[in-house]
This record gives C-alpha cells, sequence and structure tokens, in this order.
C-alpha cells in the first residue's frame, strides 16, 4: 500500500490515495477508510472520475481472467478488471464483437458499466447497459450480489453510476456475430454545420461519426469530415478474415512541454486533415481498430498536451435542439479556443439513472487546460445545454458545477436513494462524487 | 474539490480582510467556489467583507490572530469542522509595520514577526498536515518582493517575508507527490490599505491586478509567480547588486 498522485486520462488535476492493487482470483478485502474506497481501471475517464483524494483506490486491472464463453450464443463471462482489448483478442477470432465500445479498448470491462458508455452505433445499439447479461457487484457491506436487468433499480444505478453503487467485480455480456475484421465504410466531407447533420441523420448505417471544423467563424464553421460504416463480409485477407492483432505504432514520450497544441497547431492540424479528406463520398474497406479505436495506435496520446494536460467537453442536447450545438460550436471558435478531435454523433434513446445518451446529439471537444478564460466558456456552454434539457458526460468532466448536475439529471435523486440504500454509510467515494455532491466528501 | 482547470469550490482566507486576498476570493466566486471562510481578527471588518462577496457563495467567517500563541492547529480543525476538505488556502496575513525599523520598539518588532512570519508559517503547517490527509489542496502565499532583497527601510517586514516565503517554497516541495501544491505569489508594491499612508513604489500595481494574475497562475498551475511580471527581473538584478550600490538604490 503506497501513496501515489493519480490524474485522469486528461492529466489536468491530480490528488492522492493509497493504492491497493487487488489480485487475481479473490475479490478486494475491503478496509474502512474514512475518506472511503473507490474502484480503479485503466483511468481513461478524462477527469476525477477514478480518484479518491485521501482514501483507498483499488486498482482492479489485475483481475482480468475470462471465465467462460459461450461460442454458440456469445456470452462472456469476464472479470471486471479485464479490458475490452483482452476482450476483443479473445473473442474476435471466433466471430465474435463488442455489441457497443466506446473510441478506445483500453478501458475496462469495469469502467464500461461504470460510465454506461456508447459507439458511434447508439441510434442502433444503445448503451452499454443494453447489452450487459448480469454483473456481480461487491456491495458496502462486504457481500456480493449478482446483479441482472431485472433488478431494475441496482442495475440502473450501477450502469452509469460512476462507481459509486458498489465494485463490479465481474459480468457477463452478450457479444455480436462478426464474420470478419472489416468494416465497410463511406468517407465525405459537408460544407458546414447544417449539412453535417443532415449526413448523421439521414445515413442509415449503423456507425456514423462526423469530425468538426471548430477552427474557423465563417459560415463553414461545424463542417465535417463523415464516416458511415458497416460490418463487411468481405476481407482482403480471405486467409485470416478474423484476424485482430493491433498494437501501438507510436509512443508519446513523458515529459512533453506544454504548448505544443495551441491555436496554430489546431488549425494545421485541422486543415490537414480536410485536405486528405475525399470531397466526394469515397468507400473503403478499413480494418476494426483503425475504424473504432484510431487514438489506440498512439500509445499515452494524452501527454501531447503537456504537463498541464487538458480536458474534454462532451455534452448531448435532444433532438430538436441543434440550434444549440450550433452555438456551442459558435462559443468555443469565436473565443478562439484551440480545439482538437472534435467530434458529433446522432444518438438513439437513453436509460439508466446517470447514463449519458439521450435522443439526440452529442459533441465532444478537447482543449488544452491552460487556454485563458476557458473555466468561464465552458460555464457559459454548461448554461445553453441545461436551458437546451442537455447534460454534460461526467465520464469526460472534470469541471462541471454541483448545481448543474441535478438539473441535466433528472433522475439524480432517485440515483440518491438507490445509492443510499446500497451504501448507508458512504463507503463508495470518488473526486468526481465530492465535486459535484454525488458522494460523502 | 478543486477542478481539472484548477478552481476550488471551497476557499479559506487567512487574513480576511486582506484588499488583495478578498480581490482574489472574488474572482474565485465568480468563478463557482461556493464556500468562503474568512478568517481574521477584526470581526466588524470580516463582517463588512463577508456583506461585500454578496450571496454568490456560503460565507462563514471566524476568529483568527496569527500573533496569538494559540495552537493555529485548533483553528484549522474548527474550519474543517465547519467546511469539511479545504480546495485552497489563501495566507494574506502579514503586518508592515512602522518605516524604519531601527528606531523601533523592539516589542513592536516582534509582533510584525509575528504576524507576517510565525503565525502565519504555523498556521500553514497546520493547513498542510489536513490537506496531506485529505489527499488534494492548493496553499497560495502572499509573499513579497520585499523578503526577495531585504531593504534598510523595513528590514523587519521584509526579514519576515523572506522567512515566510522560503518556508512557503520549501513546504510546496515537502508536499511534492501528495496531491497538494503550494503558489507563492511576489507582489511588488500594492496600492492597499496597508500601504495607503506610504507614496507609490516603482511599477505600482492594485490588488485586482494581482488577483486576476493569481487565479491565472491557479489556472495554469504554476508554484512562484511575480506581479506586474516585470518586477521578477527587476528583482533578479537588484538580488545581485553590491551591498553598497543596493544602500544607495533602495534607500
Amino acid at each position: 500500500m503506497t501513496v501515489t498522485t493519480l490524474s485522469g486520462w486528461g492529466r489536468a488535476g491530480s490528488s492522492a490515495a493509497q493504492v491497493v492493487a487487488v489480485p487475481p482470483g479473490s475479490p478486494p478485502r475491503l478496509v474502512d477508510h474514512p475518506r472511503g474506497t473507490l474502484a480503479r481501471g485503466m483511468a481513461r475517464s478524462y477527469g476525477d472520475a477514478a480518484r479518491n483524494a485521501g482514501g483507498v483506490v483499488l486498482d482492479m486491472t489485475g483481475r482480468a481472467r475470462l471465465h467462460s464463453f459461450d461460442d454458440t450464443l456469445g456470452h462472456l463471462r469476464v472479470d471486471a478488471g479485464a479490458t475490452l482489448d483482452e476482450v476483443l483478442r479473445a473473442v474476435v477470432p471466433h466471430g465474435w464483437f463488442l455489441p457497443v465500445t466506446p473510441g478506445t479498448s483500453m478501458i475496462t470491462v469495469g469502467g464500461a458499466i461504470a460510465a454506461d458508455v456508447h459507439g458511434k452505433n447508439h441510434v442502433a445499439a444503445g448503451s452499454f447497459r443494453g447489452h450487459v447479461r448480469g454483473f456481480s457487484l461487491l456491495l458496502a457491506d462486504g457481500s456480493t450480489r449478482w446483479v441482472t436487468p431485472d433488478d431494475r433499480e441496482v442495475f440502473a444505478a450501477t450502469l452509469g453510476g460512476m462507481g459509486l453503487t458498489g465494485i463490479v467485480l465481474d459480468a457477463e455480456i452478450a457479444l455480436r456475430r462478426i464474420t470478419t475484421t472489416w468494416l465497410r465504410a463511406t468517407t465525405r466531407t459537408t460544407d458546414d454545420l447544417d449539412a453535417t447533420l443532415s449526413a448523421l441523420d439521414t445515413s442509415r448505417a449503423e456507425y456514423r461519426i462526423a469530425t468538426l471544423d471548430l477552427m474557423r467563424t465563417d459560415r463553414r464553421l461545424g463542417r465535417a469530415i463523415v464516416e458511415t460504416a458497416e460490418h463487411a463480409d468481405e476481407s482482403p485477407d480471405a486467409e485470416r478474415p478474423l484476424a485482430y492483432d493491433p498494437a501501438p505504432h507510436l509512443t508519446v514520450p513523458a515529459g512533453m512541454p506544454g504548448g505544443l497544441l495551441n491555436r496554430v497547431s489546431a488549425r494545421a492540424v485541422t486543415r490537414l486533415w480536410f485536405a486528405r479528406a475525399p470531397r466526394r463520398p469515397r468507400q473503403d474497406l478499413v480494418d476494426m481498430a483503425g475504424f473504432f479505436y484510431p487514438l489506440d495506435a498512439i500509445a499515452d496520446w494524452n501527454r501531447l498536451y503537456g504537463p498541464r494536460g487538458f480536458v474534454q467537453y462532451q455534452f448531448a442536447v435532444p433532438v430538436g435542439q441543434e440550434e444549440t450545438v450550433r452555438r456551442v460550436a459558435e462559443r468555443f471558435a469565436t473565443a478562439r479556443c484551440p480545439t482538437f478531435v472534435v467530434v458529433l454523433k446522432r444518438l438513439g434513446p437513453g436509460g439508466g439513472m446517470l447514463s449519458f445518451p439521450i435522443d439526440g446529439w452529442t459533441m465532444a471537444v478537447d482543449i488544452p487546460a491552460g487556454v485563458a478564460e476557458l473555466s468561464s466558456l465552458l460555464d457559459g456552454c454548461d448554461e445553453l445545454v441545461c436551458r437546451a434539457g442537455g447534460r454534460v458526460y461526467l465520464a469526460k468532466d472534470g469541471r462541471l458545477r454541483a448545481e448543474r448536475v441535478p438539473v441535466m439529471y433528472s433522475e439524480l435523486d432517485r440515483w440518491q436513494q438507490t445509492r443510499d440504500r446500497l451504501d448507508p454509510h458512504g463507503r463508495w467515494r470518488s473526486d468526481l462524487g465530492r465535486r459535484l455532491g454525488l458522494c460523502r466528501s | 474539490m478543486n477542478d481539472a482547470l484548477g478552481m476550488p469550490a471551497t476557499v479559506v482566507l487567512l487574513g480576511g480582510t486582506s484588499d488583495i486576498g478578498l480581490a482574489i476570493v472574488g474572482r474565485l466566486v465568480a468563478a463557482g467556489a461556493s464556500t468562503v471562510v474568512l478568517a481574521g481578527r477584526d470581526r466588524a471588518g470580516l463582517d463588512a467583507a463577508a456583506g461585500r462577496l454578496g450571496s454568490a457563495a456560503k460565507i462563514v467567517v471566524m476568529p483568527y490572530d496569527a500573533r496569538s500563541d494559540t495552537a493555529h492547529a485548533s483553528v484549522v480543525e474548527g474550519i474543517t469542522e465547519q467546511v469539511g476538505d479545504l480546495d485552497l488556502v489563501i495566507c494574506a496575513v502579514g503586518m508592515l509595520g512602522e518605516k524604519d525599523p531601527i528606531t523601533q520598539d523592539p516589542r513592536r518588532a516582534t509582533e510584525v514577526m509575528h504576524a507576517t512570519y510565525v503565525g502565519p508559517a504555523s498556521t500553514l503547517l497546520a493547513v498542510a498536515q489536513r490537506m496531506r490527509r485529505q489527499g488534494h489542496g492548493r496553499i497560495v502565499v502572499l509573499s513579497s518582493v520585499a523578503g526577495e532583497r531585504v531593504r534598510a527601510s523595513n528590514f523587519v517586514y521584509g526579514s519576515a517575508k523572506a522567512g515566510l516565503d522560503g518556508f512557503a517554497q520549501g513546504l510546496g516541495d515537502a508536499l511534492a507527490g501528495t496531491g497538494v501544491d503550494v503558489l507563492v505569489v511576489r507582489p511588488g508594491f500594492v496600492r492597499t490599505r496597508m500601504t495607503a499612508h506610504l507614496e507609490d513604489g516603482p511599477f505600482a500595481t492594485t490588488p485586482e491586478h494581482v488577483a486576476s494574475a493569481t487565479v491565472r497562475a491557479l489556472e495554469r498551475g504554476d508554484d512562484l509567480i511575480w506581479v506586474p511580471g516585470v518586477v521578477r527581473w527587476v528583482m533578479a538584478v537588484l538580488r545581485h547588486l553590491p551591498r553598497a550600490l543596493f544602500r544607495r538604490v533602495s534607500a
């Protein structure tokens, strides 16, 4: 047991905790600590969700065993500390894939449950919640409970509950069939935000995503590279259609200086990106790892932002609030804010008490943390998002104000009641929970 | 908690009537701080300051005298009992004392030393210990260029600030890896109530300017700043002047 300073993926802000590596095989031994306990996986949440200042943090990544796999039904029982990458390496060669995956495979199954992650196919497949058949939850009193979707309150409070209802020890997830590790993708560019929204909305493809240009204030603000894709039945490698062995091509070294990602480089990167993109729709066969996890190819890419780190602002607004998407985009553009990897997606109907997705639109923006006036810029965006009936994604957040949470998440009360029932003495705590009033301090 | 952009939810101002301290607090409340503790010995002044901060944050007023010999640890304990975790503690305690201390009553000099160095340092040690236990927190210490090279005209105050500045830097280093950090702010001449009876020094600045530079430094995660920035370079020169020359230019 050592005291270690922990950060989120954004590396902006840190706190110290007693980190305990949970050994494989055995459930973690719970100790009563005045500042509570939190499970941590790959710490890919951007802000403070995987930190517990002054308390105990259980590193769950050592518990990564695959328990059982039913190759006919595609049901996988796996330790919550296993990463999606480990899962995929085990199941893809058998013709199975995750029905829902976020933009990185470097998260744990437990993290996917805690954040109720979604992917580029949320309209078609919903969030991770819909594919969890059950999980064993270590409760605050030390007992373990098998939770299925029929255990409605606990299930809905834990999927998206940011790890504050208990520790997920293992889970059974339902996979989907694939015949190859390739996708048939169509790439096109749009000229403005309207065209981008319409391209995402009218496409019938399973996977849809737009990469936006916010580095301009003219009418082409919000022009995008729109990618749509379906799983392909053909493979360029006919011998090994289900080969899956991605590896990082590059590693960003530690000690990168700050300031490399600034307005000038943001504009240059955006220009380059658009210059390379096809003007007219182009069809390609693309490999799964490259399509779903482009940034996994660069190990530790978060270090590019230098020692001060970065924040990701991801919000969702309901259908009919496209004007809010535009106004947020305009705020970033007119603030002359350097923005990288701006992503826009269509979401389908949501569910779950603190789950993020709602039927509508979601935009995610990466911003260096040292940008002047960033607090007030993002506070202003929160205001717009709140008024539109939207919300900010807790797994990405590091700076939302506590009073916004009940406005954004209307089921917060119900979640808190369920949490109080499961954890009456406040064992589970996180810095995110402290900051947003989700748990005791 | 301090958020990812360095902004706190709970702020404690030691020296709760300090013009510079209150200017910083005002900005932090505007940036979302929801609880403020004003700790000081002038109750009426604290109440007036609390009134001026408005209703955006919950404001708690606490008695605190840096000069007293009472255990400052119990003051810090009292504050945490009321507001929980301390996200940011600003130390703005200090006493300028009379000009030309060479003629001053030594007991009066001792009071300046207590108010400017001994008291704040002992309180900050208690704050640091609490923050270390809570695994996070930030400390802002209002130092002064007066401590960077001590002048004849205010050598008691200057030496006390020199002590506090050194203490704060060492404290910051001792806290590395604990989730707690220390920002040392070295203003030049600031027009405040404390300096109202003095003529403006060179590069005179305002509490508002010091506050905006401090908040920016908190956002950036700096550990040492000068306000205005130019006095850093002025002091870099002054620090190395031969004594005889320094006596002439600083007189």
